[in-house]
């Protein structure tokens, strides 16, 4: 029993396979979506999202962000932008996070709902560092 | 009548010409594949974009406080317009379609007594509507800087809309693009943005009841959910467009092409006859001076 996974950006398709288990980043926590699972619609953070065979991670991508859709037999992730984790570089991320935090600095400090997107965009990015460092082959993990 | 070297300088001017249109019909053909299969690769995103909303509308339908971006601010005074052109020209009626039809929509709004505000992407459609109405014109932008047409350019378009509407500067937002019907049909078509028409579900009836839960809610699920589907659908109607400008130029640099041809049968027929004509004239010379002598 698997279910169809499906990571899409804007642009394209990134990735569409069966698969035992996703795990990913939710803006409340981590979670997995398996077969049977109760449709639920959640709100992604940046992070990492890691699609299992068996007990396997075959695949790992990070997104900045996005929304996800699961159903007993469908998981399908709308990411924001979406990255093989291999593909991430440090500096790119580091060069977004920078930026980010100097219009953070200059962003109008009373405009709560611009400020928690940027936080966001900060998280994300600070999320896309961590997972561009600690990026290492499938086969070692 | 034309003299033999003017009509050889033509013949050889026409076929350059013919030459310069098949290559960018050559070229057009090339970048519309490209195209179509951008336009082809966002699809699933959009699609999964609507179910979702539609889920999420569903649940939330009659709860009163939801987003502007979906119920509009209420009026219908101030009209905001976002007419989408190429930004080169020599794609037949492509460009004039979408600016005429503007043009129609601002006169037929102003003439009901309303605002009308326009932000025009592309080139061509912000040369035309400068023009005329320069002073309606809040800002505008080109739908492409370079080869591709990146996601960032339509997230940048929906952000500024989305900022407009919370300083309430307009309050019904309107974009014109060109539908891509085939390779040779584009229509003119006007869009609604805001406040949005929430798209109906298609699985409603094929007995899939079963009910969503929403982390962390709806509300602020749909809060999110409704900039970037802007953003989508901007996204989707700018990869129409690039799509449509390359079939509309194919189309008429073909017609541009077989036209040359024409004119260059036509140039090369006349070009035979004055030289048939010359001969014969020449001929009649010699004879006539030889009985003379």
């Amino acid at each position: 029993m698997s279910i169809k996974v499906k990571i899409v950006s804007p642009e394209k398709v990134m990735f569409s396979h069966d698969a035992d288990m996703v795990v990913m980043p939710g803006t409340e926590g981590d979670i997995a979506a398996m077969p049977d699972h109760a449709p639920l619609m959640l709100t992604l953070r940046g992070g990492v999202v890691d699609v299992y065979e068996g007990a396997a991670v075959t695949n790992r991508f990070f997104v900045a962000g996005g929304f996800a859709d699961m159903a007993p037999t469908h998981c399908t992730i709308l990411a924001d932008r979406a990255l093989r984790v291999e593909d991430l570089s440090v500096d790119d991320a580091e060069a977004r996070l920078e930026g980010l935090e100097k219009s953070y600095e200059a962003a109008d400090k009373m405009n709560v709902p611009a400020l928690d997107i940027l936080m966001g965009k900060i998280q994300s990015a600070r999320a896309e560092i961590e997972a561009a460092q600690s990026a290492v082959p499938i086969s070692s993990i | 009548m034309a003299s033999l070297k003017e009509l050889r300088a033509r013949i050889g001017s026409v076929k350059s010409t013919r030459k310069i249109t098949s290559a960018m019909k050559m070229v057009a053909a090339a970048k519309l594949r490209r195209a179509e299969a951008r336009a082809a690769a966002a699809r699933p995103y959009a699609d999964a974009m609507r179910r979702m909303l539609a889920e999420v509308g569903r649940s939330v339908a009659g709860q009163g406080g939801q987003p502007a971006l979906l119920t509009g601010t209420g009026q219908d005074r101030v009209h905001l317009l976002i007419p989408m052109s190429s930004d080169r020209g020599l794609a037949g009626a492509f460009n004039s379609n979408i600016n005429r039809t503007t043009r129609n929509l601002v006169l037929k709004l102003q003439a009901e007594g309303k605002t009308v505000k326009i932000l025009p992407v592309g080139r061509k459609t912000y040369e035309f509507l400068s023009r005329d109405f320069s002073d309606l014109i809040i800002d505008h932008r080109h739908l492409a800087a370079g080869k591709e047409i990146p996601f960032s350019a339509a997230t940048e378009l929906g952000e500024q809309i989305t900022a407009l509407l919370e300083k309430g500067e307009f309050d019904v937002c309107t974009l014109v693009y060109n539908r891509f019907r085939n390779v040779m049909t584009q229509t003119p078509t006007e869009m609604q943005l805001v406040p949005l028409a929430l798209p109906e579900n298609d699985n409603a009836d094929a007995g899939d009841v079963a009910a969503y839960e929403f982390e962390p809610d709806e509300g602020t699920l749909l809060t999110s959910l409704l900039p970037r589907n802007l953003q989508v659908q901007i996204y989707a109607t700018m990869l129409e467009t690039a799509a449509g400008e390359n079939g509309a130029r194919m189309t008429a640099m073909d017609n541009a092409t077989r036209n040359a041809g024409k004119a260059i049968d036509g140039l090369t027929l006349k070009y035979n006859r004055t030289r048939q004509t010359n001969i014969t004239n020449e001929l009649i010379e010699i004879i006539s001076g030889a009985q003379a002598v």
